[in-house]
């Protein structure tokens, strides 16, 4: 089982969470977040003083998956949230080592 | 036969009603005439007290919730409750002060700097006509319609140090300056007697209609004063500390918008046509306010921002209310435009350009707009909307420069000057001795904290309760 974490542009969530319904990853945990990567942030005014908004608007987006999986969802998330553009976000991967299932203690892929 | 009869009952009836109507034809006694006299003065302050009592309940309004959710959304989240709660402090201190003591130095007919003390408690300020203040509504109307005016004064000055005063060092600064600033100013241009008062035989009358030096000058230099003492907020300017919302501030400047109008024509006193000038004139004045201050930023930052619009239309109502009473409507959008520019300056170049930190504008825009205004009224007043200048027989006298008195703008720079004087010189006094007795900035750890938590024990929002 991997955990993959995504940051991603708030816009592109649907999208996203679309992509990954489609290739059978139903269960994830969206987390609204700021942040920011190599890219610089914006300049807004407040009364005639000019400055930087560096800490942006970012959405992460996590799922653990079986590993047949990973590969098929790293996919379905690049393909969803690229734009070509500075600030498309990063994916991570991490091995887990246990999942349960609250309900009733099922462990293992498939308690995922 | 019933033809006959009728006819019978139809003279009858003519001659009843010729008999009746030659008694009504008689000239009235003079008890009639009297009573006459009597109903008609009735009517006229029944309706000049609703309107008073409107008045006064938008004047409050202005403060609270206008004022508080105007500065509340400018200021950081973790401050929106201490900012708010300045304001609404105000409305309980200075009430109770008022009743018990500031009415009486204000009203009073006392020296031509400040009033005496025979209506401390209230004494003698019942319900019936005052012949100086109120002629035609009960002096209590009066009492408490001016009350609204000397809550809001001090709650104005609020926005020059928000973000780092001790609330118990805010209430005591504010209670000393209502008593030392705000009683002899107002007194001096609304009391009898007093030094400016127009109406009411001043040396140097100041037309200042609903309290342009009186309130927005005195508080808006009080404020800089304030802000230069207390020194900048921990980070500005280097860190941004833009409004956590700018919604809150729009609501409460609309609501400050419509309640202006009790503030301006409620100081018409009566619900005659005077009230009906003042109210068009504060109407204009914000919106050509709003227009300047918008087009100025506009064209210098490349966008026009809601925070510039509502805060281009309360230099506006500042600048107008000098005035509101005294000029044209056409006058009304030409001060207006003007506030609206020369204040978006004041705060755009000017604070920038000095650095200190008067953080919600208290002084860029009421204190600026409130002097620009009172000045232009002496050249805008004209006694065709109000002639308030009469000679030894009753004629009415011209009232600013576009009637040929240029004189009333030297006027209108003293009761300016007497405002800024009085105004710096209270401010640092009390400021200082409330400085030793009790401290005025929140410590260092408890700025960063926010008010809030730090002296109020409370969060503004709890969106996860």
């Amino acid at each position: 089982m991997q955990k993959i974490e995504a940051v991603i542009q708030p816009s592109k969530l649907d999208a996203v969470k679309d992509a990954l319904v489609e290739v059978g990853i139903e269960g994830m945990t969206i987390l609204e977040a700021r942040g920011h990567g190599r890219q610089k942030g914006h300049t807004e005014f407040y009364r005639g003083r000019e400055y930087t908004v560096d800490l942006l608007p970012k959405i992460k987006l996590e799922t653990v998956v079986p590993d047949e999986l990973v590969e098929k969802a790293i996919q379905a998330i690049l393909s969803a949230a690229r734009s070509g553009k500075i600030g498309d976000g990063k994916i991570f991967v991490s091995k887990i080592d246990e999942a349960v299932r609250i309900r009733n203690d099922e462990r293992g892929p498939s308690a995922l | 036969m019933h033809r006959c009869r009728s006819i019978k009952v139809l003279l009858a009836g003519i001659l009843l009603a010729g008999g009746f109507m030659s008694a009504m034809a008689q000239t009235p006694s003079s008890d009639q005439v009297a009573k006459l006299q009597a109903q008609i003065a009735a009517a006229q302050s029944g309706a000049d007290n609703s309107w008073m009592l409107i008045s006064s309940a938008l004047v409050l309004m202005m403060t609270g919730p206008g004022l508080a959710l105007f500065y509340g959304g400018l200021v950081r989240k973790k401050n929106v409750l201490g900012t708010m709660m300045q304001s609404f402090a105000m409305m309980a201190i200075v009430t109770v002060l008022w009743a018990f003591l500031t009415y009486s130095l204000t009203f009073d007919s006392g020296t031509s700097f400040i009033g005496g003390l025979h209506h401390i408690f209230l004494k003698g300020v019942g319900l019936n006509p005052d012949p100086d203040y109120s002629a035609t509504i009960p002096l209590q109307t009066y009492m408490i319609y001016q009350l609204m005016f000397a809550i809001i004064t001090p709650a104005l000055i609020t926005g020059a140090f928000a973000e780092r005063m001790k609330f118990s060092a805010m209430a005591l600064f504010l209670t000393l300056w209502s008593i030392f600033v705000y009683s002899p100013m107002a007194h001096m241009v609304w009391g009898k007697g007093g030094l400016l008062n127009a109406s009411l035989g001043g040396r140097f009358p100041t037309l200042d209609f609903a309290g342009g030096t009186v309130v927005h000058v005195t508080s808006g230099v009080s404020a800089l004063v304030c802000a230069l003492y207390l020194g900048k907020r921990l980070g500005y300017p280097r860190e941004a500390t833009p409004p956590h919302s700018v919604v809150l501030s729009f609501i409460g400047a609309c609501l400050l918008w419509v309640g202006w109008f009790g503030f301006n024509a409620g100081s018409a006193l009566n619900s005659g046509t005077l009230a009906t000038s003042a109210f068009v004139n504060t109407h204009f004045g914000a919106a050509a306010a709003a227009l300047g201050w918008m087009a100025a930023e506009w064209i210098r930052n490349g966008k026009p921002s809601a925070l510039g619009g509502i805060s281009g239309a309360v230099a506006g109502l500042v600048a107008i209310t000098p005035a509101a009473g005294f000029v044209k409507p056409m006058s009304a959008l030409v001060i207006g435009l003007a506030a609206g520019i020369f204040c978006y300056f004041m705060v755009f170049k000017v604070k920038n350009r000095f650095g200190y930190d008067d953080s919600l504008d208290a002084f860029g825009v009421h204190g600026a707009g409130g002097t620009l205004g009172a000045i232009l009224t002496g050249f805008f007043a004209s006694s065709a909307i109000n002639p308030i200048f009469k000679d030894a027989n009753g004629n009415t006298l011209p009232s600013g420069a576009v009637d040929g008195n240029w004189h009333q703008v030297l006027n209108q720079l003293v009761g300016v000057a007497i405002a800024w004087v009085i105004s710096i010189i209270g401010t640092l006094v009390l400021l200082r001795f409330v400085d030793l007795v009790v401290g005025l900035r929140v410590p260092r750890e408890h700025e960063v904290e926010g008010l809030d938590l730090t002296q109020h024990g409370e969060e503004g929002y709890d969106f996860a309760s």
